[in-house]
């Protein structure tokens, strides 16, 4: 019988392969996988423990979509269906012709391109992910939408949660700071918009600054200092 | 190999660089070295020096090797050409295309390919520097790179060779004794469950010998385990601890 | 050039450009944070590893033995050869070398052997015979733009630090795992400046992101003196002789910098 026997402490650092835990009692989560009786970190993470699940939040990665997901994503071609769209994942994403506008689009008698170009960027709702792993989006409802304008930038997709902050309030922060329009996509791209391009470099200087130093505490006020633009 | 020396390679016990049979030369690993490559490790095996930076999982690309239920595993180990004492001709060639098929075989059960099917996972791993060592030395280095490109494994990889010099069974040969000595082992295992995903062997050994150059590499892979786990930990560490505001 | 993404960060980059601002806060003609690292590798002759901000590369020269060019028999030889392996950037496609690649390799072989960089009457050992060959390896790591200035500055600093190996005149061969303090004979230090222009607007050292979206580049070689010893357009855009003689004056400038990372 083995005993039960936890390894680690929450907020840890992990490594594929490393033993988290010993006994049926515990439960795997996220990155985490059971082996015989002990529980495995699967890929890089921070553990999170509560009670006797013991769930490893990766913390690097691409993209891997989830049904709920707002992304933001490029069209990159059109086909029967609809569009396809990258959403910079391994996988296809598909917007189908009735999920790409709350409109009815004609497309007997216009061409796509008179609705989606190549090179178009969409604000979008990840509606299902199959088996084989081939994506659905939808812009159809709001606050999903085509995009016009604005310039796009990439971040790490395990940075996105401190991007956003606590109920919103870094992305709040963020948007009073600067005056610009923003969309963040859980994907990992942030749409930023604002007729000032000086104000859009500020906002892409802050959201860079949070994504390299998301660790370090104090955050909040070095932000808060570069939008009202204090010294980096 | 093979070749005939005209210096002893051990004296009382000594090697040539002043190691013990079972000693291993000194490593230094640094992850997240690049920043274009999702993840990357630099490694330094005494004077072996190893870049290795992997992309993925993304599209397969010629899509004719895209693989329904599981990715792609591409491994392109390549020398730069100034790494050697003679210099290289750069481009792929027979020595390097075997070496990066050896090297897919040893990462692959380690890593959850089928989480990932239809896309592609590359691994590049440049020689920069070559003094023997240098495939044991890749996989090590790819492991830290695609820990660091946070791609799901059951296990690391870890590798070492063993070879045998004047009748001796010794760790990790250095470039003469590579050259003058009478066997070369290699192996790499997954540390957790000392499962071996790479054994290959040149020359001529007992099977005591080579039991035991078995019994030495597993041993040192596990001591290259902790200082794989080191760095990796070493990059993220920031990332632990209490929860900042 | 014809997606909109592209668009809309060319306009982006542009006007930012206009008031004389970079992405990365640097005016129009600044170079990025520039590191130079000579001697790391134990098997080339000379090395160096640059870093011009997020782009890194490594440079790496051996010598060795070859027969003189026929037109050239008391001479010596160079070759630059450079490598844009799919490892510096998602952008790079496997196999034979893309005309980008050899470009950058063809530009930067171009800077050091016109203006003589290499002093070649020197390295002849036997007229029409045996000569000394100089290779010049260039391998980009990390691709973020302007892998031209960095990957000539890592030739450089590798070619004044290199030691040349030992050659038994007896045998006639070159002893690889012994070297000399003999360096390299010298006669110039070229610098290689590149430039971008986007809607009208002309910097320097352009990253990643700005080449995709720019019109055209101009990479201007100097030799020590001043004077012009190479220039290269590349890019589907085009430039003013005004423009061109403005960026030559502007590389003059630079130039100074830029030499005081050869150590």
């Amino acid at each position: 019988m083995t005993t039960e026997k936890i390894h680690v402490k929450d907020r840890e650092i992990v490594i594929p392969g490393d033993v988290l835990a010993e006994g049926m009692s515990y439960i795997p989560s996220g990155h985490a996988m059971r082996d015989d009786e002990k529980v495995i970190a699967t890929s890089l993470g921070l553990t999170s423990i509560k009670g006797h699940v013991v769930k490893v939040i990766p913390l690097a990665g691409r993209y891997i979509p989830r049904r709920g997901d707002a992304v933001i994503g490029k069209i990159t071609g059109s086909a029967k269906f609809g569009w396809t769209v990258n959403i910079r994942c391994p996988f296809d994403a598909d917007l189908p012709i009735a999920e790409a506008s709350n409109s009815y689009l004609d497309t007997r008698r216009y061409p796509m391109s008179k609705f989606y170009v190549s090179g178009d960027f969409v604000f979008a709702n990840v509606l299902d992910v199959s088996e084989k792993k081939y994506v659905r989006l939808s812009v159809k409802d709001r606050p999903y939408r085509k995009l016009h304008e604005g310039i796009v930038i990439e971040v790490s997709p395990t940075k996105i949660p401190r991007i956003i902050g606590k109920q919103g309030s870094m992305i709040k922060m963020l948007k009073e700071g600067s005056g610009c329009d923003i969309l963040v996509g859980q994907n990992g791209l942030v749409w930023i918009k604002n007729e000032n391009p000086e104000k859009q470099m500020l906002m892409v200087n802050a959201i860079k600054k949070i994504e390299s130093e998301s660790h370090k505490s104090g955050l909040t006020e070095k932000i808060q200092t570069l939008l009202k633009g204090g010294k980096k | 190999m093979g070749m005939k020396s005209d210096k002893k390679l051990i004296v009382k016990g000594k090697r040539l660089d002043g190691r013990k049979a079972d000693e291993m030369r000194p490593i230094k690993i640094t992850a997240g070295v690049l920043k274009n490559a999702d993840g990357s490790c630099e490694l330094q095996f005494g004077e072996t020096k190893i870049v290795a930076a992997v992309y993925g999982p993304k599209k397969v690309l010629p899509r004719r090797y895209e693989e329904a239920n599981r990715a792609f595993l591409k491994v392109n180990y390549f020398m730069a050409a100034f790494s050697t004492s003679d210099r290289c001709r750069p481009g792929p060639n027979r020595r390097s295309t075997e070496i990066s098929t050896v090297i897919k075989s040893a990462l692959a059960p380690a890593i959850f390919l089928e989480k990932y099917p239809q896309t592609e996972i590359t691994v590049h791993l440049a020689v920069t520097n070559a003094n023997a060592g240098t495939r044991t030395s890749a996989i090590n280095a790819a492991t830290v790179a695609l820990i660091d490109a946070g791609i799901e494994m059951r296990d690391m990889v870890t590798s070492i060779a063993a070879g045998k010099v004047e009748d001796q069974v010794i760790l990790d040969l250095a470039q003469d004794e590579d050259n003058f000595g009478q066997a070369d082992l290699p192996i790499a295992i997954m540390p957790r469950t000392d499962e071996i995903v790479l054994t290959q062997m040149d020359g001529d050994m007992t099977a005591a010998e080579v039991k035991q150059s078995y019994d030495m590499c597993i041993k040192a892979c596990h001591e290259i385990a902790k200082i794989q786990r080191a760095a990796i930990v070493k990059k993220y560490g920031n990332e632990g601890g209490k929860e900042n505001e | 050039m014809n997606s909109q993404e592209d668009t809309n960060l060319r306009n982006y980059l542009a006007k930012l450009l206009k008031k004389d601002i970079r992405e990365d806060n640097r005016k129009s003609f600044d170079y990025r944070d520039i590191k130079v690292e000579t001697g790391i590798l134990s098997q080339a002759n000379g090395s160096a590893r640059v870093r011009f901000g997020n782009t890194e590369v490594l440079v790496g020269v051996k010598l060795g033995l070859g027969q003189p060019y026929p037109d050239t028999p008391d001479k010596g030889m160079m070759m630059v050869n450079g490598e844009l392996s799919p490892m510096a950037s998602e952008d790079f496609e496997f196999g034979p070398p893309s005309p980008q690649s050899i470009e950058m390799s063809r530009v930067i072989d171009r800077a050091i052997r016109e203006s003589g960089t290499i002093d070649v009457a020197k390295l002849c050992i036997e007229p029409g015979e045996k000569a000394w060959m100089v290779f010049i390896d260039v391998y980009p790591m990390d691709d973020d733009g302007n892998l031209i200035d960095a990957g000539l500055i890592g030739a450089i600093a590798a070619l004044k630090t290199a030691k040349m190996p030992a050659y038994d005149a007896k045998t006639g061969l070159v002893d690889h795992r012994t070297l000399t303090n003999n360096k390299i004979p010298l006669a110039e230090e070229p610098i290689l400046c590149t430039f971008g222009k986007m809607d009208g607007e002309l910097f320097v050292d352009p990253t990643h992101r700005e080449e995709k979206v720019m019109d055209c580049r101009l990479s201007i070689g100097l030799n020590k003196k001043g004077n012009i010893c190479a220039m290269q357009k590349g890019g589907e855009g085009s430039f003013t002789k005004d423009e061109i003689l403005d960026l030559i004056k502007k590389a003059q400038g630079l130039s100074k910098d830029l030499r005081k990372h050869f150590k």
